[in-house]
């Protein structure tokens, strides 16, 4: 273990930023880009997951444990998230027998 | 180092395959891929609490509830939804925007010093477990709650409506 916690000894925190930034916006662009009510969810999942890492990089360069019990509290949030979410997926396709979420233009009225 | 850059184009790689794969299934898979790599981004860093829950509550429980509900409903070509081309074009545009915004506010800050694990002990669970049940006692009891809720309103949102016919169980 100890030489595997050696390799990340030159990585800049920027460098971390950075590919939360990425995948962050990854996640964004999918939202915007598929109308599969699925595959936003998994996009959203992608945006927690790029924060979650961010946290957990910041509480290594600050040596602070705060951080990494915050990312197991958004995990929680994740599980709790996705279940009612899916949930509410499959209530809509028993209702108009689609998961396209232009059929849900109704609900901005 | 450079463990951690192969590994980083790696997760950028599937999460850009996650959001263009036009089969969902593939898409899930992807996105396990995707986790797969942030558990090493974890495993790293030496937080190793977080890597085993990252694998088996991500990978493990939500990705395959991602998976069940997909099946369940039977998504065949047609039902496939597609945008126009010109919508696509601005989602990229906007994500895009926003991914420049991030990281050109980041150039102005400069090289900062390399993450260095400076306490070996900080990810392992004993340590973890002593702060969570200390600091956070009250929001580790707040999400049980939390979670509680959620299963209940998963269970009265996905059955039938008690006005159908009864489903033999």
């Amino acid at each position: 273990m100890e030489s595997l916690t050696h390799t990340i000894q030159a990585v800049p925190l920027n460098h971390y930023i950075l590919l939360s930034a990425i995948i962050f916006s990854i996640g964004v662009m999918g939202v915007l880009l598929r109308r599969n009510a699925i595959v936003i969810f998994m996009s959203v999942e992608l945006m927690l997951n790029s924060a979650n890492l961010l946290l957990t990089a910041f509480s290594v360069y600050r040596g602070d444990a705060a951080g990494q019990v915050f990312v197991f509290f958004i995990m929680a949030l994740a599980a709790a998230e996705v279940a009612v979410g899916l949930a509410i997926i499959v209530m809509i396709y028993r209702n108009t027998n689609s998961i396209d979420i232009n059929v849900l233009n109704r609900l901005k009225w | 180092m450079s463990t951690f850059y192969f590994i980083a184009f790696l997760s950028i790689f599937f999460s850009i395959l996650v959001i263009s794969a036009k089969n969902p299934v593939h898409s899930i898979l992807y996105l396990i891929l995707t986790f797969f790599t942030f558990t090493i981004q974890y495993i790293l860093m030496n937080a190793q609490f977080l890597a085993i829950v990252n694998f088996i509550v991500y990978m493990g429980a939500i990705l395959v509830l991602f998976l069940y509900t997909l099946m369940l409903i039977n998504l065949n070509k047609e039902s496939e939804p597609v945008k126009p081309f010109m919508v696509k074009i601005a989602a990229v545009f906007g994500g895009g925007i926003l991914a420049v915004a991030l990281i050109s506010s980041l150039k102005s800050l400069g090289v900062s010093d390399p993450v260095v694990l400076k306490n070996p002990e900080l990810g392992l669970v004993k340590n973890l477990g002593k702060v969570l049940f200390n600091e956070f006692l009250l929001p580790f009891e707040v999400s049980s709650v939390l979670l509680l809720s959620a299963m209940v309103g998963a269970v009265l949102l996905a059955t039938k409506d008690p006005k159908e016919p009864k489903a033999t169980i």
